[in-house]
């Protein structure tokens, strides 16, 4: 029962604050009456039942909440007189207006004057409903540090007048690329943690995927949203199979029978789409729908060797003119190591250089360990180890430096 | 409408450019300036002399104490500022934008405390 109250809560949570935030303008005031309205739900539905429109339930529970509370405010602070007046009764609504309040939320919570860790923060916390333990806990920090600087986000918001608005149409892409960088950034730190004990943080890249849904409702017209909830269903149908026995396995190794095919016909769909889109607008693709253009072409062959690499080293040529960085170019190198060979593959790595990244030395031990180099490939993995904090990534990578010969 | 500090930094040990250089960045303001004051976002700016002719006083304790120069040592200093009045943060970024453009230089946009 409280599991069930829990998932209808995180799905409801977002549209609750956003709502209260335009009805009150206020974060703290939303964000404190949700919190409260969560409590009494909590406490009311295994008694009574679940109520047969939750949201609407929680909304106007919210609502309820947060006129109390500036009731008893008003005595000290008269500036409050202003929001209760117009106060309305209007019922929840499923779709309009409330969902173009998350919207605005949305662009509030990524809104560029506020420091990328914050967006991600203010996100998972006004629109994800995740607590601020919780946040604290993915990222890793002390959770007072958490509230700190959700507290300050807030505070900007409020003193530097960041608007509740979804922004104009010169803005909206540039705008628009914050939010899925925030999105993005969610997931990733879900599916590769980059430290703690979980190799795989389910949490996060559900809330990212949710997000990306929400995202997909307000704006289905946004070619880039499509790509990258493709992307993201690409990745995480691939989840079942990518870590076993507490190691992480490489995709070549994956049991792609393990794959979950759902997810992965989903995604194949909203690639088809973005394909389709950009040769009727005649808009060449973006950074996320490359992406999951690659990632379609990963999901769609049955093993590693019979992958369309020649596809893929095209589409990562495509990314390179967007994305124009060191990253794009390492996994371009790995194609084309499945197409010219391994030493070729290697040449195009060296010259990289990326010394700090653990998956440039990953990459770089995998080719000398098949061109037979072990000494080099050993010392490589040894820098690859060094370099994550992954416990699933480092014990796969221990193992193929304790398979090499020598 | 809220109030906006739109503040422009140098650096202490650049010098100032010749007056020829300068003359397009005067008349690049001056022209911001007017569209300011056109949509009637204008509340007051201006530009400052030399950091090194800067004086501080502290009377915080027993008796007040005059020195020279800025009251801490830093590599930038301000140069010169906007007031402005914008609907909210993304006016007031819009202006500095424009701004930065005119004078060649970083700007920082911090809200008034409300009243």
């Amino acid at each position: 029962m409280s599991g069930d109250v829990e998932r209808i809560f995180r799905d409801e949570f977002g549209r609750v604050v956003a709502s209260l935030t335009r009805r009150f303008g206020d974060l703290d005031v939303a964000e404190e009456a949700a919190g409260e309205a969560l409590l009494a739900a909590l406490e009311r539905w295994p008694v009574d039942g679940v109520p047969p429109n939750p949201g609407g339930w929680l909304t106007t529970t919210a609502v309820r909440r947060a006129i109390d509370r500036i009731r008893r405010e008003q005595q000290r602070d008269a500036k409050h007189q202003a929001a209760l007046m117009i106060h309305d009764d209007t019922p929840h609504e499923p779709t309009g207006a409330v969902d173009d309040d998350r919207l605005r939320l949305l662009f509030t919570c990524c809104h560029p004057a506020l420091a990328p860790e914050a967006r991600v923060a203010l996100t998972l916390r006004l629109l994800g409903g995740l607590t601020v333990a919780e946040i604290a806990a993915a990222f890793l920090v002390p959770e007072t540090t958490m509230a700190q600087r959700i507290t300050r986000a807030k505070a900007k918001i409020k003193g530097a007048h960041i608007p509740y608005r979804v922004p104009s149409a010169a803005d909206l892409a540039d705008r628009l690329a914050a939010v899925l960088t925030v999105v993005y950034l969610v997931f990733n730190e879900g599916y590769l943690a980059s430290a703690g004990d979980a190799p795989i943080r389910a949490e996060l890249t559900d809330e990212a995927i949710r997000l990306g849904r929400v995202l997909r409702t307000l704006l289905p017209d946004e070619a880039e949203i499509a790509g990258l909830l493709a992307l993201m269903l690409l990745i995480d149908a691939r989840r079942p199979s990518r870590v076993a026995g507490g190691e992480l396995v490489p995709l070549p190794e994956q049991d792609r029978g393990g794959w979950d095919r759902a997810l992965i016909a989903e995604g194949h769909a909203l690639v088809r789409e973005c394909l389709d889109r950009a040769r009727r607008t005649g808009r060449p693709p973006g950074r996320y729908q490359l992406l999951a253009a690659v990632n379609a072409v990963h999901t769609d062959a049955p093993t590693w060797a019979d992958t369309d690499w020649s596809q893929i080293a095209a589409l990562y040529d495509q990314l390179a003119a967007v994305d124009p960085g060191p990253v794009v170019a390492l996994n371009r190198a790995v194609a084309v190591a499945e197409l010219d060979g391994p030493a070729v593959g290697l040449a195009a790595v060296d010259r990289l250089g990326l010394t700090a990244y653990h998956a440039w030395h990953a990459t770089r031990a995998d080719l000398l360990r098949r061109l037979g180099r072990s000494g080099e490939a050993r010392a490589a993995y040894d820098a690859a180890i060094a370099a994550t904090d992954n416990p699933a990534e480092r014990a796969f990578l221990a193992r193929r430096r304790g398979q090499l010969a020598g | 409408m809220a109030e906006y500090l739109l503040s422009v930094h140098h650096d202490y040990d650049t010098e100032f450019p010749s007056l020829e250089e300068m003359q397009p960045v005067f008349e690049a303001v001056d022209r911001f300036n007017q569209k300011v004051r056109d949509a009637g976002a204008w509340v007051f700016a201006g530009g400052l002399t030399p950091v090194q002719q800067a004086t501080t006083v502290d009377n915080t304790g027993d008796a007040p104490i005059v020195s020279d120069g800025p009251y801490a040592e830093s590599k930038e200093y301000l140069g010169g500022f906007w007031v402005i009045q914008a609907a909210d943060l993304d006016e007031a970024l819009q202006w500095a934008k424009e701004g930065s453009a005119a004078c060649r230089g970083k700007v920082e946009v911090r809200p008034f405390q409300g009243e």
